[in-house]
């Protein structure tokens, strides 16, 4: 196994027409990196390329960790079809590979009449959607199913299947899967021009020149651009902020199950969801901005989402929140994907993939690498790729530090550094040398969870940070 | 592979002040089993970080009597923090207590048996009591809401101060301190210790409870930090003042000080009570929770007091400790909750009994949401005065502020809680 993760220098392999890629997927996104993923499974040469230091760096870093049953998405969309086959392979893939789900299901509380009546209408748009095993309770059944919930819940539709993920163990799979089988990843990479010619493109690069027969755009919050770059005016891209509270993980007897607003002419509306990692998460705000880089939280944002969570789980706001933060979704104005091929370009522009990305990323990469073959890129037999085991962040699951076993092997799963988020010594270490490692503080974070937790590196955090620098000089 | 299993007679979690205090006297009073878990890699606590004096001496007057009574170690005023942890532990050491240090509880095994992990292994460890003694953390930016971007170069105190003193890290150039409790001063000191300028300390507060140590450092009193800015960097702190101006200190770096909450993961894992207001578990004078054979001290019950405070409170447990070994303790359940109003915060400690037993000092420890020049405190239960008093000095917060404990006999044991109004 040869692994080629590049992060500073010249890319490989240069501009010689010779070794040019077959495919380069702009953006290492969960879609990029699943596209690349997919990819892999074929006897091409294709690269990844990422502005950012880490993978999964932008929105992907920053949602709401839900894996979707597709059961209010528009029906006939393509985003509909890309969640409901996406969730099955996804489902899947994190069975296989370690990447922590539990199905805790969901209900969307009415608190009105007339949010109550809408319920029968929306189980049976889940039905038109393929997805039959959603039913409505009554308010006795809601309260005894969830009784930290606020007064004045009359119903609920129940959506059995809807469940969490890890969001960030999920593109960090990808990327390493594929990244073993060969994709190149280059990161700290920007593109920032495009020339195509009839043989394909030369993409000009913050790290000098890139040259790839095809080209799939996957650059999330700036794929409008990219798309510019190759002569297209179809899209644009308005960020639209979604804020976040996560609660202290003492907080998640509080909330069983993903407690979803009845959708109404102001969008999807506020969420309270418990996390993969024991938490409970408060959000998102929705906010149409013109900045694609304000990931900040706000003042009004917290009063907003601390004043919906009152009145959802009156409870939380007892609790400690351990973090806020913000993610961009690629609001294009479209309730649908904007995924397009343009064979004489030889280019597919995958834009457009809102907070349900996740759930289809992988329903996306077979979507994308069919388009591609119908574009004209030649791909036969798709091979099984080497079996990947992630480790696991999951509550749910077993943790190093509670395995005897482990513990038993190698003392260093014995060693807890980060006691918040039980994060030992060798998850820490192992996170350090991986496939992918991480290039910040934050990105270990992702990895591992550490300094992840209520203290937020007061009693690890130097800790933390001595271990990474020894580790990354 | 399953979980050794092992028993003690008196199991200790947390090796600061209180804990290792609790596990000297305890061996010393001849209990043969004492055994002090310590999930961090040394014993000590918090003092270790502190790197300036102040730590024993007259403060700790109780320690000075114990140690000349037991002929054992004292640390004198002006002890720097290592120094008196280091102190701590050898007369835990010495008295015969075990101490455990990287060996982490993950959760409750029974009423008094808990579940370890360490590199040694995992375990499952049963004892006669339990103290908690797992003290306290400082809230971090994300628990105070402050707005804004999440660039590295945020700290607490016990963050900035590991890094500094136990690794020697990077910190910055320019910092802005949050807060000028004492634990502020001890931060803008590390920060000058570690080259870094201090721009400014800025407090929500409208003045000071303590005079700036450094003349060069300016205290902006009536700031509230509205936002954090910069991406890759820190790169301000944006304040809202009391007039309604608004400001932004350049800086790379932030302390966040004070504002302390109990560690109270493992008290609440085992459905301990909790008083609402300290957020720490319940507890009497014998320093008993809710339940019967666990027992707590030190920072954990009231965020934060001093160490030497904490220690005081780790010896006075052993006396119920022991009671309870030999079946000689009060039935608990009789006690009253002491409840405060606004804009006190809480009072330690907060459940009345057993009879005879008096909190240190015989005075309760209570914290003011805001500044009161003069406060009169009244306890009353049911309607009823129990007393009242008038403090001299202001009230403050971060501060101590303390209540006489003389009234607690006229408790009526079939009442209501005990209410403590500062008017």
């Amino acid at each position: 196994m040869t692994v080629t993760l590049t992060t500073t220098g010249p890319l490989l392999p240069g501009t010689d027409a010779d070794c040019a890629y077959d495919v380069t997927v702009v953006g290492a996104g969960v879609v990029g990196s699943a596209i690349a993923r997919e990819l892999a499974r074929y006897d091409l040469r294709t690269a990844l390329v990422d502005a950012a230091d880490d993978i999964g760096d932008g929105t992907s870093k920053a949602n709401t960790a839900i894996l979707h049953t597709g059961f209010d998405a528009v029906p006939g969309s393509l985003e509909a079809r890309l969640v409901r086959e996406g969730r099955e392979l996804l489902a899947a893939y994190a069975a296989e590979t370690g990447i922590p789900v539990e199905r805790v299901g969901a209900l969307l509380v009415a608190w009105d009449e007339d949010q109550l009546a809408a319920l029968p209408r929306l189980r049976d748009k889940a039905a038109r959607n393929g997805y039959h095993a959603s039913r409505v309770i009554d308010a006795g059944e809601l309260r005894a199913r969830e009784p930290h919930l606020g007064p004045g819940a009359l119903g609920a539709l129940e959506v059995p299947d809807e469940s969490i993920i890890c969001p960030w163990t999920t593109p960090l799979a990808f990327a390493t899967q594929a990244v073993r089988a060969g994709v190149h990843l280059h990161l700290n990479c920007r593109v920032r021009g495009v020339d195509s010619d009839t043989e394909g493109h030369t993409l000009t690069t913050s790290r000098g020149p890139l040259r790839t027969r095809y080209l799939v755009n996957a650059a999330g919050l700036y794929a409008d651009e990219i798309d510019r770059l190759l002569g297209n005016e179809v899209f644009t891209v308005t960020p639209r902020r979604g804020q976040l509270m996560v609660f202290d993980k003492l907080a998640r007897g509080l909330v069983g199950h993903i407690l979803l607003p009845v959708p109404g002419p102001e969008g999807k509306g506020v969420l309270v969801a418990p996390t993969v990692f024991g938490n409970v998460l408060l959000g998102p705000t929705a906010e149409e901005l013109d900045d694609k880089t304000a990931t900040g939280s706000t003042a009004e944002g917290m009063r907003l989402l601390r004043e919906k969570g009152r009145r959802i789980v009156p409870a939380l706001a007892d609790e400690e929140v351990t973090a806020v933060y913000a993610g961009l979704r690629a609001a294009t104005g479209q309730e649908d994907y904007r995924i397009q091929e343009y064979p004489e370009l030889r280019y597919v522009a995958v834009g457009g993939i809102r907070s349900t990305g996740l759930t289809a990323s992988m329903a996306i990469g077979r979507h994308v690498t069919g388009l591609l073959a119908a574009t004209g890129l030649e791909i036969a037999g798709p091979r099984a790729l080497p079996l990947l085991t992630m480790p696991n962040l999951g509550e749910a699951f077993p943790r190093p530090c509670l395995s005897p076993g482990l513990v038993a092997e190698d003392p260093a799963y014995g060693t807890l550094v980060c006691h918040c988020e039980q994060v030992t010594l060798g998850e820490i270490r192992d996170a350090l040398s991986a496939t992918i490692p991480p290039h910040s503080l934050d990105g270990l974070r992702r990895r591992t969870r550490a300094r992840g937790g209520r203290c937020q590196g007061f009693h690890c955090g130097a800790a933390v940070r001595a271990l990474f620098e020894e580790a990354r000089p | 592979m399953t979980r050794n299993a092992r028993e003690v007679d008196v199991l200790i979690v947390g090796a600061g002040p209180a804990g290792l205090a609790a596990g000297a006297e305890l061996a010393a009073a001849g209990v043969e089993r004492v055994e002090i878990l310590e999930r961090d890699q040394e014993a000590g606590g918090m003092p270790r970080h502190c790197h300036h004096g102040g730590f024993g001496g007259r403060l700790d007057r109780t320690a000075y009597a114990w140690a000349s009574a037991t002929g054992s170690e004292y640390a004198p005023a002006g002890t720097s923090g290592p120094e008196y942890a280091r102190r701590s532990v050898r007369a835990a050491l010495a008295a015969g207590a075990a101490l455990r240090t990287g060996v982490t509880v993950t959760g409750w095994a029974g009423p008094h048996a808990v579940e370890t992990t360490g590199p040694a292994g995992l375990e499952r460890i049963t004892a006669r009591a339990v103290v908690l003694a797992t003290g306290a953390r400082e809230r971090p930016r994300s628990a105070r809401l402050i707005p804004g971007t999440r660039p590295p170069g945020v700290y607490t105190t016990g963050e900035l101060q590991q890094a500094v003193h136990r690794y020697g890290q990077r910190i910055g150039t320019r910092a802005v301190v949050v807060g000028n409790e004492p634990v502020g001063h001890a931060a803008a000191a590390t920060l000058r210790a570690a080259g870094v300028h201090v721009v400014a300390m800025v407090t929500d507060q409208p003045d000071s409870p303590v005079r700036p140590r450094s003349r060069r450092t300016p205290l902006l009193t009536g700031a509230t930090v509205t936002a954090l800015t910069g991406r890759s960097r820190l790169s301000g702190v944006a304040l809202r003042h009391d007039d309604g101006r608004t400001t932004t200190l350049h800086c790379d770096t932030v302390v966040l000080t004070g504002d302390f909450v109990p560690e109270h993961e493992l008290a609440r894992r085992g459905e301990i009570l909790l008083d609402p207001g300290t957020r720490g578990p319940a507890y009497d004078a014998a320093y008993r929770t809710s339940r019967p054979g666990v027992f707590a001290a030190g920072n954990l019950l009231h965020a934060a007091e001093r160490a030497g405070f904490a220690a005081q409170e780790g010896r006075a447990v052993a006396v119920p400790v022991l009671h309870r070994l030999a079946g000689t303790d009060e039935p608990a359940g009789h006690g009253r909750r002491l409840v405060v109003d606004a804009p006190l915060r809480w009072i330690a400690p907060n459940v009345t009994g057993p009879d005879g037993a008096r909190p240190p000092d015989d005075r309760f420890v209570l914290r003011t949401a805001r500044r009161l020049p003069r406060p009169l405190l009244v306890v009353s239960q049911d309607g009823r005065e129990l007393h009242r008093q008038r403090s001299l000095l202001p009230a403050v917060p971060g501060r101590p502020l303390h209540l006489a404990a003389d009234w607690v006999d006229r408790v009526d044991p079939h009442g209501t809680s005990v209410r403590i109004s500062a008017l």
